[in-house]
């Protein structure tokens, strides 16, 4: 998908060297912005590793309780899988729409996936309030602690990746697709797959180990 | 892992080398059936904890690569090599941090012994199986 950009670019280029003569810089900056935040992707995958090894390194330490086997509802963590899954896919819809400069349909697979992360942040914030509701909230053991902090840490990257949508939708409605709108759509783009990828590693860790217990 | 092979079956829409709806509907496809697979394998708990364990392991890495491949796309453009490069530096730390903090934890908890603690806080620890 990264070549999209510097195809984007161009296309833009060349309609900027029609107006104003040669301007290439445009081209560079952009795929310039999104090594960067690959880089920046790459730090937070290190800061998932480091969650992921607390919560391996906690995962017996219930402070004397009984493990709670409905916990790992499976039907349940499938529903949010399968959101967010199907949300990676039209998020690559709504990049085709913006490789073909297609802005309406590019606006309207953004809220599709829109409202599909924020489905999975709602089964997720309603399953964090029934644990807290049972007393297995984050204070009740050491287990506890490090599953809120891993499952909780993903959920504020989804929660900043909604926020951040928004504001990306009104400013495509807004600008219009220009070279700087693509490029940020793309940083969004490897965002919201990114946090997909982290989330098999939550499901398969969290969920999948711990109903097999 | 060959990405050079996506680029070849090009959509009748599409230009050559652009990524087209069949690479992120093959990548979808593949990601739905990774992703029940070991729900499916966990939920008739087909086999005991130490053969499905690892099974699910293997099945999320795998999906892992086909998210990589399929929508992520890394080695196109103009700073493919970087995207990859960072990728790789990136696994060798993921894989330091989660070995090392492990294995240290283990050794810790395993070298210490009930009497090391107050009452109190023997039982905790004993819980603990790492």
């Amino acid at each position: 998908m990264l070549q999209k950009l510097p195809r984007a670019a161009t296309a833009h280029d060349a309609m900027h060297e029609a107006v104003h003569g040669t301007e290439l810089e445009h081209h560079d900056t952009g795929a310039t912005v999104v090594l960067g935040f690959w880089v920046y992707l790459m730090s937070d995958c290190i800061l998932f590793a480091a969650v992921f090894a607390a919560y391996a390194s906690l995962s017996g330490a219930m402070a004397g309780n009984p493990g709670n086997p409905e916990m790992f509802n499976l039907p349940y963590v499938l529903a949010e899988t399968a959101c967010l899954l199907v949300s990676s896919f039209t998020y690559g819809l709504a990049m085709l729409a913006v490789g073909e400069d297609r802005q309406d349909r590019v606006m309207l697979w953004l809220g599709i996936t829109f409202l599909l992360g924020a489905s999975f942040i709602g089964l997720e914030v309603n399953e964090f309030v029934h644990l807290v509701a049972e007393g297995s909230g984050p204070d009740s053991s050491s287990f506890m602690s490090a599953f809120f902090t891993l499952v909780g840490t993903h959920g504020c990257h989804v929660t900043a990746g909604l926020i951040w949508m928004i504001l990306l939708m009104a400013q495509t409605l807004q600008r219009g697709l220009t070279a700087q709108t693509k490029t940020r759509l793309m940083c969004l783009s490897l965002f919201w797959h990114f946090l997909d990828i982290i989330w098999i590693g939550v499901f398969t860790v969290v969920y999948l180990r711990g109903a097999m217990a | 892992m060959s990405f050079v092979s996506e680029r070849r079956p090009p959509e009748p829409q599409t230009q050559p080398g652009h990524i087209g709806l069949r690479t992120y509907v093959t990548g979808f496809v593949l990601a739905v059936i990774l992703t029940a697979i070991p729900f499916a394998l966990v939920m008739a708990k087909v086999a005991s904890p130490d053969i499905l364990l690892p099974a699910v392991f293997v099945i999320g890495a795998l999906q892992m690569v086909v998210h990589f491949k399929y929508f992520l796309h890394l080695t196109d453009g103009e700073n493919g090599h970087w995207n990859i490069s960072a990728l790789l530096l990136t696994g060798v730390i993921v894989t330091i941090v989660l070995s090392g903090s492990l294995w240290v934890m283990y050794e810790l908890n395993r070298n210490m012994m009930p009497w090391m603690f107050n009452p109190g806080t023997q039982q905790s620890m004993q819980t603990m199986p790492m």
